[in-house]
C-alpha cells in the first residue's frame, strides 16, 4: 500500500483543523472498508489518513421517539441492526445495514461511511432519501445541515467543503402508520453490488386504506442516487391499489438514465427500476398494515 | 518514509508491543512483525474472508485494518483457539466433517464459525449461511463447512 500518515484524532475541532490543513491528499477514515481498498488499489492519492472512531460526536446512536434518529458517521452496520427501537422506526434503512458486504464488513462499515463513499450504487442512500435524513456537517466555518439528496454530486464526489466532516445523520421521528423498505437486485443471494436498488417510505392513513404520502429513491441507475420527486407525489392522497402503484413506477422508470456495464445493460435496469419501485412500495405499505 | 506507529494492544489474551508503519494493515502486522501467519491473505480487498479475526468481540477482515487502529483493542486469531492439549471444539468439527481441503480459507471460516457461536450458539442452517456469506472456499461447496459449525453448535 503507498506510505501515508495515521493520525487519530480525538475531537471534531482537531479533525476539520488536520483536514483543512492538508486538504485533498487527506481523508476520514471510519470503518475503512473502501478507503483502505481505494488507497491499497491506488485510486486515491493520499497522504494522510485521520481516523475519526476516536470522536464521541462520530459514535453517537441515539433513538427518542420525540427528536428521532441520531446516527454518528463511524457508527458500524451491526450496531444499527442490533438495536429493536431503530429497527422498529426505520425498517428500511436497516434493510440495507443487513445487506452491505458479510459479516465481517458489517463489523467496521457504517451509514455514514456509505453515503460520504458517494457510490451510485451505495444501499444506505436511498432508504436515507425516503426517511428524510439530513446529515449534520462541521467546516471551518463552523457547522451546517443539507438533506441527504443533497449530498452526493457525482460518483465520489459530495457537497463536503474544504475541511468539511460528516459528524451525524438526522432522521425524523416516524409519523403514525408510517414504514419504509429497501431492496436491491442482485444476480447473487448476498456479498454483491446492486445493479439496481430501491427504496420506498408511506405514510398510509388511520384505516391502512390510503396512501397520505410516500418517498421513492433509486441507486445505480444515475450518476448519483436519485428522489423520485414526480413519482413519489403521484401517490400523495391516493387509495392503495396496482394502478396507482405501477404509476408510480412507470414515473420512477422515466427519470433513470442508467449506464450498461458488466452489472447489467440500461435496458434491464430500467426495467429494473420498474420492478423494484413496485416491491419497495408495496413492502413498505405492507410493514404498516403488520403493524398493530 | 511516514512515522511508525507504536502500538499496545492484547493478541489472544497476551499483551504485545510493536512498531508498524500506517500503511500496513492487521493482517501485514500479525503475519510479517508478530509472525502469527494463521490468518491468510486471499484477496485483500475485503471479497474472501481468509483474512478474518475477531477485533474487540467483532468479525472483521484484517485486510481491511490497519495496523495502526488496534493499538488498545484486543485481537483474537486463530493461534488462540487450540489449548496445548486439545483442539477447540470448531476445529474437531471441521475434522470430523472433512470441511477443509486446501485449508486456505479454513482459518477465515473458523473465525467466522467462532464470532457466530459466541454470539448466537445455536444457529440455524440458514443463519450460518448468511453469517458466513464474506468467507469463500474453492474446494468444499461449502457443505461441508456449514454441517461442521452445526455440528460445533450442538457440541458445545
Amino acid at each position: 500500500m503507498q506510505a501515508f500518515e495515521y493520525i487519530d484524532a480525538k475531537t471534531v475541532s482537531e479533525a476539520v483543523a488536520l483536514l483543512d490543513e492538508k486538504g485533498d491528499k487527506a481523508r476520514i477514515l471510519a470503518g475503512g472498508t473502501d478507503l483502505i481498498v481505494q488507497a491499497r488499489e491506488g485510486r486515491r492519492e493520499l497522504d494522510w489518513m485521520i481516523d475519526i472512531k476516536s470522536i464521541p460526536d462520530v459514535n453517537v446512536l441515539d433513538f427518542d421517539s420525540d427528536t428521532g434518529l441520531t446516527l454518528g458517521a463511524a457508527v458500524p452496520c451491526y450496531k444499527i441492526y442490533a438495536d429493536d427501537a431503530i429497527c422498529n422506526a426505520y425498517p428500511g434503512l436497516v434493510d440495507a445495514t443487513k445487506i452491505i458486504g458479510g459479516t465481517a464488513i458489517q463489523g467496521r462499515a457504517g451509514v455514514g461511511g456509505n453515503l460520504c463513499n458517494a457510490s451510485p450504487a451505495a444501499d444506505c442512500i436511498p432508504p436515507l432519501i425516503v426517511l428524510n435524513a439530513t446529515c449534520a456537517i462541521v467546516g471551518p466555518n463552523g457547522q451546517r445541515e443539507i438533506s441527504v439528496e443533497d449530498f452526493c454530486t457525482g460518483p465520489g464526489q459530495t457537497a463536503l467543503g474544504q475541511g468539511e466532516i460528516l459528524v451525524s445523520l438526522k432522521i425524523p421521528t416516524p409519523q403514525q402508520n408510517s414504514s419504509s423498505y429497501y431492496l436491491r437486485f442482485i444476480p447473487r443471494n448476498e456479498m454483491d453490488i446492486a445493479v439496481v436498488g430501491a427504496g420506498a417510505s408511506v405514510v398510509l392513513d388511520a384505516d391502512k386504506q390510503r396512501i397520505v404520502s410516500a418517498r421513492i429513491a433509486l441507486g445505480a441507475v444515475a450518476p448519483t442516487p436519485l428522489f423520485a420527486g414526480e413519482a413519489s407525489a403521484l401517490l400523495t392522497d391516493k387509495e392503495i391499489s396496482d394502478d396507482a402503484i405501477d404509476e408510480a413506477a412507470q414515473a420512477a422508470q422515466a427519470i433513470a438514465r442508467p449506464i450498461s456495464d458488466m452489472r447489467g445493460t440500461a435496458e434491464q435496469r430500467t426495467h429494473l427500476v420498474g420492478v423494484l419501485t413496485r416491491r419497495a412500495l408495496n413492502g413498505a405499505i405492507q410493514r404498516v398494515k403488520d403493524t398493530a | 518514509m511516514a512515522r511508525k506507529s507504536h502500538v499496545q494492544t492484547t493478541i489472544n489474551g497476551e499483551t504485545v508491543e510493536f512498531l508498524c508503519e500506517p500503511r500496513q494493515s492487521l493482517l501485514e502486522v500479525l503475519r510479517d512483525e508478530l509472525h502469527l501467519t494463521g490468518a491468510k491473505e486471499g484477496c485483500n480487498n475485503g471479497n474472501c474472508g481468509a483474512c478474518s479475526v475477531i477485533l474487540d468481540g467483532r468479525l472483521v477482515n484484517s485486510c481491511l485494518v490497519l495496523g495502526a487502529e488496534i493499538d488498545g483493542k484486543s485481537v483474537e486469531t486463530i493461534e488462540g483457539l487450540a489449548d496445548p492439549e486439545k483442539l477447540h471444539p470448531i476445529q474437531d468439527a471441521f475434522l470430523e466433517n472433512a470441511a477443509l481441503q486446501c485449508g486456505i480459507c479454513t482459518p477465515g471460516f473458523i473465525m467466522s464459525a467462532k464470532a457466530l457461536l459466541d454470539k448466537n450458539p445455536n444457529p440455524t442452517e440458514h443463519e450460518v449461511r448468511y453469517w458466513l456469506a464474506g468467507n469463500l472456499c474453492r474446494c468444499t461447496g461449502y457443505d461441508k463447512i456449514v454441517r461442521a459449525v452445526l455440528d460445533a453448535a450442538s457440541a458445545t
